[in-house]
């Protein structure tokens, strides 16, 4: 439960590890019915569409301008267009 | 007013014989009354709706053509982004997001004609069957205050069928708008994948969300897919395939129409009354002409897994930007937080626990050494389902099952057992998994089974889905359904 939880870059409090530890080991093995059907010789579905053409030419278009791509941060350097971060502690 | 359908109040509009001014006062002037024992909305914007609808006024005035939905109030679900107005996905981590550009459906709705009255409460991140999940407070039921108006898109289903907006925007990734739009004795509409833009839509799940049309007729659903659909250079995902006249198809007609149904499927677990509601529904279509025929689906019992598996998964990647960089709520800093502690800290206190959950389900089945024994699997049983509904679609033109196991459940009973309430999903999630276009229309009234109260008249739908692309078949059964019924002229109280 720690390591998903810092992967998913998530702080869970100590009620939160209990109850998900409980539920998504309930979820989990209700889902591992799937383990049951063959599917051997069955290619994966990651898009409905798979065949669509999603590529065009790579021209410049317009986009958000700086202010408003920094409108809704917490905290920024305007100036310099950038979103402002606490710094790397240990990696 | 309150009761006509939009494209009557389209064409009254346009007629001159009533101004777009006086529509939206009269619909605001219902979500101010109504709207506090619902909490179908998050957000009512009254100043910017009077002003579009005086635009459309001086508009009609000069001579300008009318617009599909010219006049049209419509709620538009709060995980769909409109420049100016703030867009929580009903979660206190964009509690103050105010988007800097529309989603194309927003745009084109608008370009329609239509006014935007306000945002309306959902699931949090469209996470939920029953909009209880939102960090803004559930949304009741209208039909019983005491029940739950289905989810994700319960703010949309619930405003409609109290006639604060003859038509809302949801979307859709399990069942999120027709699950609601059966609960709430409303119309709802997945499109096809592709079939409408998901630019600007908060994305839950990317290979699975549609946006779609809530309303209380098949034909305003039809109307509002004309202006929603069509190809996006914004989303790659939108497809290039041509759009039909949704309209057009309209034509009363259901003779000859093959209607599959997946008897064995829909076997277990449907309470009486909703089975009851489905087989006179079927009976009904059978007499105006069309043809039941019995079908098998043998992997459909392995859609809510494989969707728990797929979706989480998606979920899981989609929500990592919400971080505390660049748009929304950031936790406090005392000066000695470091980048890693404040992801964590904001995301935190910024998402509720069902989104925690299923993050944490996501992440799981992603990760080193279960992503083939569950995400790749799940994948895999997707294209066995697409299999099962081709060889369907072979010998039939519609399948038809029930839009929800259940009707309407109360506030607070599935909550302590995310399982159950996943397993409300039991027949729309097919549809997302393959990417059909489906549509519920109400179908019927039920008490409670336990006996409560006897007193309480409880929605029911019946869904449709259909092929690829193939909403014409989907919504002229649908509207053929509604000339035969009139569930969908019924209040309530």
């Amino acid at each position: 439960m720690q390591r998903i939880a810092a992967l998913a870059h998530l702080e869970l409090t100590a009620d939160e590890q209990v109850l998900f530890t409980r539920q998504l080991a309930d979820i989990l093995a209700y889902a591992q019915q799937v383990q049951a059907i063959d599917t051997s010789d069955v290619p994966a579905t990651a898009h409905v569409h798979a065949a669509q053409q999603t590529e065009r030419s790579d021209d410049p278009r317009e986009s958000l301008s700086t202010s408003d791509a920094l409108g809704n941060a917490p905290d920024t350097a305007p100036d310099a267009g950038l979103f402002r971060v606490p710094r790397v502690i240990g990696g | 007013m309150l009761n006509s359908s939009a494209r009557v109040i389209r064409d009254e509009i346009a007629a001159g014989s009533i101004s777009a001014v006086d529509v939206c006062r009269a619909f605001l002037e219902r979500i101010e009354s109504v709207n506090p024992s619902l909490n179908a909305f998050n957000l009512i914007a009254a100043d910017r709706a009077l002003a579009r609808a005086e635009e459309i006024d001086r508009q009609r005035a000069q001579g300008v053509s009318a617009g599909p939905l010219m006049g049209v109030p419509i709620a538009v679900k709060d995980n769909l982004c409109v420049r100016g107005m703030r867009t929580t996905a009903s979660s206190r981590i964009l509690e103050r997001f105010v988007p800097p550009y529309d989603a194309t459906a927003v745009r084109r709705m608008e370009a329609a004609g239509a006014v935007i009255v306000g945002k309306a409460n959902c699931d949090e991140f469209a996470m939920g069957s029953s909009n209880e999940n939102s960090a803004y407070g559930p949304v009741l039921n209208p039909w019983a205050r005491d029940r739950t108006p289905g989810g994700s898109s319960g703010g949309s289903a619930a405003a409609v069928a109290a006639r604060c907006v003859p038509l809302a925007l949801g979307s859709d990734t399990g069942g999120s708008i027709r699950q609601p739009a059966a609960f709430c004795g409303v119309v709802g509409l997945k499109p096809t994948y592709g079939r409408v833009s998901r630019y600007g839509l908060l994305a839950f799940a990317s290979s699975l969300d549609q946006i779609g049309p809530i309303s209380s007729t098949v034909s305003d659903a039809a109307l509002a897919l004309s202006a929603l659909a069509g190809p996006d250079p914004a989303d790659a995902t939108s497809s290039p395939q041509p759009v039909p006249d949704f309209s057009a198809a309209l034509t009363g007609d259901v003779t000859g129409l093959r209607i599959g149904v997946p008897r064995a499927f829909v076997a277990d677990g449907v309470d009486n009354s909703v089975r009851r509601a489905y087989d006179e529904a079927l009976d009904t279509l059978r007499r105006a002409g069309a043809k039941l025929v019995d079908i098998d689906l043998p992997h459909a019992k392995y859609a809510i897994p494989a969707y728990y598996l797929v979706a989480t998964a998606e979920a899981s990647s989609n929500l990592a930007r919400y971080d505390g960089v660049r748009y929304g709520h950031r936790t406090a800093d005392d000066g000695h937080l470091g980048l890693q502690d404040m992801y964590r800290r904001t995301r935190d206190e910024g998402f509720g626990t069902e989104v925690k959950r299923r993050i944490m389900l996501g992440t799981y089945v992603l990760s080193a050494g279960y992503y083939d024994a569950f995400y790749l699997k799940a994948q895999q049983v997707r294209t066995l389902l697409r299999q099962d509904y081709d060889a369907v679609f072979d010998k039939t033109d519609v399948v038809a099952m029930p839009t929800t196991p259940t009707p309407p459940f109360r506030l607070g009973e599935k909550t302590d057992d995310p399982l159950q309430m996943y397993l409300a999903d039991v027949f729309t999630v097919s549809a997302n998994l393959v990417g059909l276009p489906a549509i519920s229309v109400p179908c019927g009234f039920v008490t409670p089974s336990d006996g409560s109260d006897p007193s309480q008249r409880l929605p029911v739908g019946l869904q449709l889905t259909g092929r690829l692309f193939d909403e014409p078949s989907v919504l002229n059964a649908a509207d053929a359904y509604q000339r035969l019924t009139d569930w969908h002229t019924q209040r309530p109280a």
